[in-house]
């Protein structure tokens, strides 16, 4: 096997190798050297991780197991030193030497450092890699002010990075406006105004002289001897390509390193891929170009035909909400330029197309970019203009039907994803051939969506166009219980309840679900509504709850488990609490810690020690894992404080005892204060109660979690009966009208308060609700118990199996 | 990930459960051992492809699928393939059934 080695392991290099695996496994030995400690990840997303839009687990596009899966001799954190091409060999910096067949140099670019006094300063950073970006985190955890130099496409992304990370964020640019490479003076001032709007700040015209402070930067001079604070400073003036590498060698390098259409340096057997080369004098800066480049180097290194490369033109879009712009090709008019040009200033809408020749040579899109690929195939294809009108040019599809009948006008070849090169017709092809139905699914046979993610909603168009004639619209749009079935909840119960099923198998071979045995969604889901539709006689099944619910404990990141024993209300005992220590002493637990419902929890438990740890506690499951009743947060209340009005502590602990256990469609969290200062936070929780002097105000479906909502007031009451008694009512209204993993919060907003409290104001339904909640109160036993008098659940869930080999 | 090339002895057939994985440790590799509900066995590398892993014995078992129980991954027991649109594939070791005993090939 020939042994191919490529320096560099980013987004260019990786999709050659992607594109050499696709057409032969078996042709190379593969070793990347990576300068980067991680694993290939999508680098456009940074400006997305930067803004907290994603994380940088989420941007990793080649996890370690791709590596490993491909046999790929993988080298993180070691970059190569020099090129030795007389014994095609390599040399990293640790000093390791591997030979090679061929060679690919994928090094990418850096951000330009510009040559200023100060530009080594703590706090001065480029815009690159994942490195930069934690740095910016860091710094803005404990700074303010932000500047960043270069007003271009990473410099704004950059900015508004700034500003969600909470800093003040100054741009300092030279030219007269901003992206000025893509846009006009129109354009860069509409899409200041935009951002200035948003909070960010400009200095333009100017040219920094110098970066001041001593360790760390405090601010920035300018040539016309004006200064800025600043704690942190982006430069975002450029890239220039990485070309150390090639030092010593004969490999020519200009801009970057000259390469011709098929990748080849001038060098026997060493190609050049990406940022880092140079192909008929230019060196490009966004993925598209570069994938097309990959995929010729591929068929090149697998010996497949192949046009050569032979440049290409790019479209450029901004990565910032609120913002809609796209632009390509030539920007500024000239003598021999014609231009079809709109600009609606009151809708922020401005269109400029300039032609020459007859053709469309370049277009500057701000507000509205719905033409933008259409017109950008115009100017690829070179069509020519004759004939038609400047209206048909521009035509939009507004008014004119939805995203559909744009799809259906769509000619096959128009591009539908810029970074990857995918035609409309590829990604038809690929869903009608593959069966394909969700557009992560397209990405994964098409590449589309997989870059900067722009294109997702014109494919999530394409495929309800494709789609569309097997589906009628009904269908399309409505909420199935799962991919499983075209049946919705109220069908699935109505179903249930006619034909008497009571198991979810039954349910799933009566009703023809596509897979036999279900999903992860509608396992769950189905267990729940038959044991809420029939609560005395479905046998619950463990093996259709999720892992949290079926081991009584919640599982964590590595494996282990976390115990959290109830503590009613809050209130806990010396007892209890000596107990708690005894087994996080025994068991070396490795965290103890007060939760955030008011009691403790022992985290990173071995699955091992859970049934020894239950059996020492002896304290009743917490259910801190469950889709059931969590805690009752409750305040000390009238027995201690003196603003008390009620006795809270109490009433918390009966709820706790009362409701714990339960199946409900989602967590449910409860709160318990004695007076409207509400240090039980009841605002915030799916029912919460707070004492006025003579009773209980009662507050439904607020959430303290990922969507913050103040709860509703539902009723007011004047004793503690009556609070259990509406607790029942409202709890057993959402277990039956509530769809699975449905929280309170999003509930109520879907049907809304007034209509729960209409349909439950008679008070024959509500004597009907709490009796079949009180029946349903009766299914439950205490699983920790139960599990340590159950041989059968010992050995079906906890048991432990190791065995030791003698390997010779 | 070396294979020993060694079948080792790990339960009876009785005593699995269908629908449900068992988590076994063979020196230092963990395997997940799963009948599904046609009686099938599978053995399986006891740990997600997902980036940031987790045990996969743990998981929702459906037809010839495990659900991995931390991240949701749908993955083929059969060939260890993640299906669409997660990617990546887990190691699948040879089970076999002799006189009633399971069998695992590492
Ligand atoms: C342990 C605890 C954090 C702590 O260290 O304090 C915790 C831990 C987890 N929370 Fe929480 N939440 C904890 C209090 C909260 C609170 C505060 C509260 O209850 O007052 C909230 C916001 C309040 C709310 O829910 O309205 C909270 C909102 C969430 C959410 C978002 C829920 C939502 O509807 O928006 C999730 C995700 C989910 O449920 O899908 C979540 C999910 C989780 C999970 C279960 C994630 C998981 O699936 O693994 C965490 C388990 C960690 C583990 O290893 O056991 N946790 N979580 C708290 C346990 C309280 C308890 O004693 O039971
Ligand atoms: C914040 C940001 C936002 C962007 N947004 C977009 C966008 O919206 N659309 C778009 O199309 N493009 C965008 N880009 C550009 C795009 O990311 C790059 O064009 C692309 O990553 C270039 O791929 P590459 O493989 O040539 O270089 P890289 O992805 O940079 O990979 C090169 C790798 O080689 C490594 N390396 C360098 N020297 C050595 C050595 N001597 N030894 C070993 N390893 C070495 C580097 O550390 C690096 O990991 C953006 C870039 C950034 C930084
Ligand atoms: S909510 Fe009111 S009664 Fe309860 S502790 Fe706070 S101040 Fe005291
Ligand atoms: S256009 Fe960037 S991923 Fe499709």
């Amino acid at each position: 096997m020939k042994h191919l080695v490529m320096i560099g392991n980013g987004m260019a290099g990786i999709r050659v190798i992607e594109e050499i695996l696709k057409q032969n496994n078996k042709m190379y030995k593969i070793t990347i050297f990576g300068e980067e400690p991680h694993p290939n990840y999508n680098r456009i997303k940074l400006s997305n991780v930067l803004q907290g839009d994603t994380t940088i687990d989420d941007i990793i596009m080649n996890d370690w197991d791709w590596y490993r899966e491909n046999n790929i001799d993988l080298h993180v954190n070691e970059a190569i030193v020099q090129i030795d091409t007389n014994n095609n060999q390599v040399i990293s910096e640790r000093g390791t030497i591997v030979s090679y067949d061929e060679l690919i140099i994928a090094t990418g670019s850096s951000s330009f450092i510009l040559p200023i006094p100060g530009a080594n300063k703590d706090g001065v950073t480029g815009f690159r890699d994942i490195n930069d970006c934690e740095t910016m985190i860091n710094i803005a955890n404990q700074y303010k002010k932000g500047v960043v130099i270069g007003g271009g496409l990473l410099g704004l992304e950059a900015a508004r990075g700034l500003l969600n990370l909470g800093m003040e964020a100054s741009v300092v640019h030279l030219a007269p406006h901003l992206m000025e490479r893509q846009l006009d003076s129109t354009a860069g001032a509409m899409l200041k105004n935009e951002l200035e709007a948003q909070g960010m700040k400009f200095l333009m015209e100017k040219q920094t002289a110098e970066i001041l402070g001593d360790e760390r930067v405090t601010g920035l001079r300018f040539t016309d001897g004006s200064e800025i604070e600043a704690d942190l400073v982006v430069m975002a003036v450029g890239i220039k390509a990485n070309t150390k590498v090639t030092h010593n060698t004969d490999i020519f390098v200009n801009r970057g390193i000259v390469v011709n259409d098929f990748m080849e340096t001038n060098i026997p057997n060493v190609y050049a891929v990406g940022e880092c080369a140079e192909h008929r004098e230019v060196t490009y800066g966004l993925v598209a170009p570069l994938y097309e480049q990959a995929k010729v180097l591929a068929a090149k290194l697998t010996a497949n035909d192949v046009d050569g490369y032979e440049g290409s033109i790019v479209g450029t879009q901004l990565k910032v909400a609120g913002v809609d712009l796209f632009s390509a090709g030539e920007v500024e008019e000239d003598d021999c330029t014609k231009s079809i040009r709109i600009h609606n200033d009151f809708d922020g809408v401005y269109k400029k197309i300039l032609i020459r020749e007859n053709r469309i040579a370049g277009i500057v899109l701000y507000g509205d970019t719905s033409d933008g690929q259409k017109l950008f195939r115009m100017l690829l294809k070179k069509e020519d203009l004759t004939g038609i009108t400047s209206t048909q040019i521009l035509q939009t599809s507004c008014g004119v039907g939805g995203g559909g009948e744009d799809v259906a006008s769509m000619p096959d070849d128009e591009l539908v994803c810029g970074c990857n090169g995918v035609t409309k017709k590829t990604i038809v092809d690929a869903i009608t051939t593959n069966g394909l139905t969700t557009v992560d699914e397209v990405g994964g046979c098409t590449n589309a969506g997989r870059s900067c993610g722009r294109c997702k909603d014109l494919v999530g168009d394409i495929l309800a166009h494709t789609l569309g004639d097997s589906f009628d619209k009904d269908t399309a749009t409505k909420k199935t219980l799962c991919g499983c079935t075209t049946l919705d909840r109220e069908e699935v119960i109505a179903e249930i309840q006619e034909k008497g099923l009571n198991s979810t198998k039954e349910v799933m071979y009566v009703l023809g679900w596509k897979n036999e045995e279900g999903c992860s969604k509608c396992r769950p889901a189905l267990n729940y509504l038959l044991g809420m539709l029939n609560p005395t006689e479905y046998i619950d099944e463990s093996n259709s709850r999720l892992v949290n619910e079926k081991m009584h404990a919640n599982i964590q990141k590595d494996g282990t488990y976390s115990v959290i024993p109830r503590m009613y209300g809050g209130v806990t005992t010396a007892d209890d609490l000596k107990k708690i220590g005894e087994v996080a002493d025994k068991y070396n637990v490795p965290l103890v810690k007060l939760t955030g419902g008011q009691r403790i929890g022992l985290f990173g438990v071995k699955k091992d020690d859970l049934l020894s740890i239950w059996k020492e506690l002896d304290i009743p499951s917490g259910y801190a894992y469950g889709k059931t009743l969590r805690t009752v947060k409750t305040c000390v209340g009238k027995t201690f404080c003196r603003y008390g009005t009620q006795d809270s502590m109490s009433l918390g602990i009966e709820l706790e005892k009362k409701f714990e256990r339960l199946d409900t469609p989602h967590k449910f969290k409860m709160g318990v204060s004695a007076c409207p200062r509400n240090c039980a936070e009841s605002g915030i929780k799916d029912i919460g109660f707070v004492g006025v002097e003579g009773g209980w105000e009662i507050y439904v479906a607020g959430n303290g979690g990922t969507d913050l909502r103040a709860g509703d007031l539902l009723c007011a009451v004047k004793t503690k009966e009556e609070a259990m008694e509406m607790t029942s009512v409202f709890l057993q209204y959402y277990r039956e009208t509530a769809n699975y993993l449905e929280r309170t919060s999003h509930w109520v907003e879907r049907v809304g308060l007034e209509n729960i409290k209409e349909d439950i104001a008679d008070s024959e339904t509500k004597k009907q609700l709490i009796e079949r909640l009180e029946v349903t109160l009766t299914r439950y036993t205490e699983p920790w118990k139960e599990a340590l008098e159950n041989k059968e659940i010992q050995e079906k869930f906890y048991k432990k199996r190791q065995i030791q080999v003698e390997v010779n | 990930m070396n294979a020993l090339g060694i079948r080792v002895k790990v339960a009876t057939y009785g005593e699995l459960e269908p629908q449900m994985g068992q988590p076994i440790l063979i020196n230092d590799k963990r395997i997940a051992l799963f009948k599904v509900t046609s009686g099938e066995l599978y053995a399986i590398e006891d740990r997600s492809p997902h980036p940031k892993g987790g045990v996969l014995s743990e998981g929702l078992v459906s037809g010839h699928y495990v659900f991995c129980p931390v991240y949701d991954w749908k993955i083929s027991l059969a060939d260890g393939i993640v299906q669409a649109p997660d990617e990546g594939r887990v190691q699948t070791y040879k089970v076999e059934v002799l006189d009633g005993d399971v069998y695992v090939s590492v």
